[in-house]
């Protein structure tokens, strides 16, 4: 750490060397453990659940803009962008630092975040393999509720990189937190209830009241979700999904630079338990 | 029978001695409730601003399932969560071994090596949401309504407990399964709604496989007066089948069973 720390230079490029490994031993994890990570993507249901409620909602009468398949095109939508920007990081960092194993991550000579994004984009692409029916059934049933519209299709793909991008950071965030408090796992599970709530991913944002609305606008959950999708459904004009793609990267920004604070400082105080 | 009810105060007096230690968790799960309450309410304000009925449930029996909903959810997380997750991890390390050279039924011990007292607040929390939906609907349960309703309580805690006894019995099996716990209690978060909100297989699937209509929405129809003898009747006998199957497969996954450890 302390020569990484002398020279960044070299240690970047040092961990771009080093991507391409790490991604190859993350995908064979996923592979050797299919039978925990197919659970995985199976307790991601929430959306499917929520479909079947707001179509028995929806059945006499359209709520807002949405009837029936309207809520369809949504309500899979949601769980496409969820499959594809799940991320377990925070709890992984926790264990790691609980059980004294970060201890070992730190003595190698790359940074462990690094390492943990690594493991995290590994899955994607037999997560990729089990979505990409999803979305033939998707774009099937729901095609009329999607945009035809180019531009607004490339900013969604770009939206979904970075919904993952704050998703990690916001989850590092919460596990580098384990350096400083013992409730971590508690503010894990504050972030998870606010996500569900404020990024749409129970309920389209604009079927909220107004003022729940003004507050989803300075919060960065809707990034992670509601914009994707709503750009996708073509909800949002497209200068409004440009705008809207800047105030993410945005939070991307600000978000890694508290990631940075929060590592930093923690891991001043971090003696490995058990160590 | 005697010993195992003292076996039982006595793994319920270690529980709560080491709840005591974590007083600042106490304020912590009291604030935990109170949000994830506000959460849970979250879609049924919105879907109930929109709609007067759905499926023929209004707003505040609506509310009584998830009363009943929090209630369970205390008591998954509460009661039978702690102690089963702890076999999962005995089973991966090994030391399960020392659990079964005790001279007392293995799935008793372990059932009851852990509760989470804190988890009463839960309870707290459903008696006062089941209170308004009542006070709201402007009448009151009858007796034997309430009767019902405790002996469908019953029937779930025994369906919920036994269902873990067969995931922590699949942990024989296939080692690396923590995950299953979540994967459980996102499908038991389906649960808030009044079952009849679904249609086709996951109505079928919510009723007789995961049993979701007989730990929340059958109560409630009882509480509120709805359920007919019949379906409370098919509700506890499947209760006690669901019961004996676990048991079962408990008993072929301790056969199975090789210490990790030799």
């Amino acid at each position: 750490m302390t020569e990484a720390a002398a020279s960044p230079q070299s240690a970047l490029s040092r961990a771009l060397r080093a991507y391409p490994t790490l991604l190859r031993v993350g995908f064979a994890d996923t592979v050797a453990y299919r039978v925990e990570f197919l659970i995985w993507i199976l307790t991601t249901n929430m959306p499917l659940v929520m479909l079947a409620l707001m179509r028995a909602v929806a059945r006499d009468g359209p709520v807002g803009r949405f009837g029936p398949s309207a809520f369809t095109a949504y309500y899979l939508a949601a769980l496409l962008v969820r499959l594809l920007t799940g991320c377990w990081v925070g709890y992984e960092l926790n264990m790691d630092i609980r059980s004294g194993t970060l201890a070992a991550r730190l003595l190698r000579p790359l940074h462990p975040l690094f390492a943990y994004s690594a493991e995290n984009l590994a899955a994607l692409p037999l997560r990729g393999l089990i979505t990409l029916p999803l979305v033939g059934v998707m774009l099937w049933f729901a095609r009329g509720g999607l945009t035809a519209d180019p531009l607004r299709v490339a900013v969604f793909a770009v939206s979904v990189g970075g919904a993952w991008l704050i998703t990690f950071l916001i989850q590092a965030c919460i596990g580098a937190l384990g350096l400083h408090t013992e409730s971590s796992i508690s503010v894990a599970e504050l972030y998870f209830g606010l996500f569900s709530v404020f990024s749409g991913y129970l309920i389209p944002l604009e079927l909220f009241p107004g003022w729940v609305r003004r507050i989803t606008q300075v919060l960065p959950f809707r990034f992670q979700l509601g914009f994707p999708v709503e750009t996708l459904l073509g909800h949002l004009s497209r200068a409004e999904a440009l705008r809207e793609l800047g105030t993410q990267a945005a939070w991307c920004a600000g978000l890694f630079a508290l990631l940075t604070v929060i590592w930093r400082t923690g891991v001043r105080r971090y003696q490995a338990y058990g160590g | 029978m005697r010993r195992y009810l003292t076996l039982l105060g006595i793994q319920l007096r270690a529980s709560t001695a080491i709840g005591m230690q974590y007083r600042f968790d106490f304020l912590l799960e009291g604030l935990m409730t109170g949000f994830w309450m506000l959460v849970t309410l979250t879609p049924l304000f919105v879907v109930f601003g929109a709609r007067h009925q759905i499926a023929g449930w209004s707003y505040p029996e609506a509310l009584v399932v998830v009363g009943w909903f929090t209630l369970l959810k205390g008591l998954l997380e509460g009661a039978i969560n702690p102690s089963l997750l702890a076999v999962i991890d005995h089973v991966r390390k090994g030391t399960l071994d020392f659990v079964l050279i005790k001279p007392a039924d293995a799935q008793f011990l372990v059932s009851t090596a852990k509760f989470d007292p804190w988890r009463a607040f839960d309870g707290l929390a459903a008696l006062g949401i089941v209170t308004y939906a009542f006070a709201k609907l402007g009448r009151w349960p009858a007796p034997p309504a309430v009767l019902e309703a405790l002996a469908l309580l019953a029937a779930a805690a025994l369906v919920l407990y036994s269902i873990w006894i067969l995931v922590v019995s699949a942990a024989f099996f296939a080692v690396r399964i923590d995950n299953l716990s979540y994967l459980f209690s996102s499908v038991f978060d389906a649960a808030r709604w009044p079952i009849s909100v679904f249609s086709g297989a996951l109505r079928f699937a919510f009723t007789f496989v995961f049993p979701l209509a007989l730990m929340t929405s059958f109560p409630a129809m009882a509480l509120l007066g709805r359920l007919g003898g019949g379906t409370l009747l098919g509700a506890l006998t499947g209760a006690v089948i669901f019961a004996g199957v676990a048991r079962a497969a408990w008993l072929r996954a301790m056969a199975h069973y090789t210490s990790a450890s030799s």
